[in-house]
């Protein structure tokens, strides 16, 4: 496969701006290019804030595999993720996704795809803690984030 | 035969601990042998195996979807509750 996928596992912010220069700048095939991220909420004033946890190593591995797909999928021209670690604010950063291909159908579906199968087999793991400054639950999977697969079955 | 087992979230806070090495019995050939074997490891193990249906694994860095995958010459496995990124 000659698309690589620039993926990476970080406890610092990103820069949007920067990454998507880094997948258009200098060429001229980018016809599209559609950014997901994700922040962290407050839940009504309720979180101080969202531990994530990871499985070094695999977390960036399945991302990439994921990541891998999309692209064969779509046809996209380049896909980066990146997703945070540690104690992440409301209002912050946690994960973003950028898609790029000649028109926009491929990226808005592979950043969606990216996104919805990362968001059940990337091995992350969110814990809550209370704007009380108690340690709150572990975060529950939902239901809906397993439907939301069904809708790329072939 | 030595592996490598790597807990997460709340079971690794169940547990105590984040990994561990482990020689495991001969017996344990499956997944669902190593859910059985930690029924027997006490309390804590005992608790968490409660929710064995939903537990997730994933062998040298891998997901398994069935627990009744062969454990192989693994020499790490993951054992974790369903994920939440994103």
């Amino acid at each position: 496969m000659s698309i690589k996928p620039d993926i990476r596992i970080q406890q610092e912010d990103f820069d949007i701006n920067a990454e998507i220069k880094k997948l258009t700048q200098g060429r001229t095939d980018v016809g599209a290019v559609v950014t997901f991220s994700g922040l962290c909420r407050g839940e009504g004033d309720t979180l101080s804030a969202l531990e994530l946890e990871h499985y070094p190593g695999m977390a960036e591995a399945e991302i990439i595999r994921i990541a891998e797909q999309g692209i064969e999928r779509f046809g996209l021209l380049g896909i980066s993720a990146i997703h945070r670690y540690g104690k992440i604010e409301p209002g912050e950063n946690i994960v973003l996704v950028i898609a790029t291909s000649p028109h926009r159908q491929a990226s808005f579906d592979g950043a969606n795809f990216l996104m919805d199968f990362l968001k059940t087999r990337a091995p992350f793991w969110k814990k809550e803690h209370l704007a009380t400054g108690k340690e709150g639950d572990w975060v529950d999977a939902k239901d809906a984030d397993d439907d939301a697969l069904h809708k790329w079955e072939e | 035969m030595t592996v490598k087992l790597v807990y997460f979230a709340w079971l690794r806070e169940r547990f105590g601990m984040g990994e561990e090495q482990i020689d495991l019995p001969v017996t344990v050939k499956t997944i669902s042998d190593l859910f059985d074997w930690f029924e027997t490891r006490g309390e804590e193990f005992e608790a968490v195996m409660e929710h064995r249906k939903i537990i997730q694994v994933a062998i040298d860095q891998e997901h398994v979807q069935d627990q009744a995958t062969l454990i192989g010459d693994a020499k790490e496995i993951a054992i974790f509750p369903p994920m939440t990124g994103g």
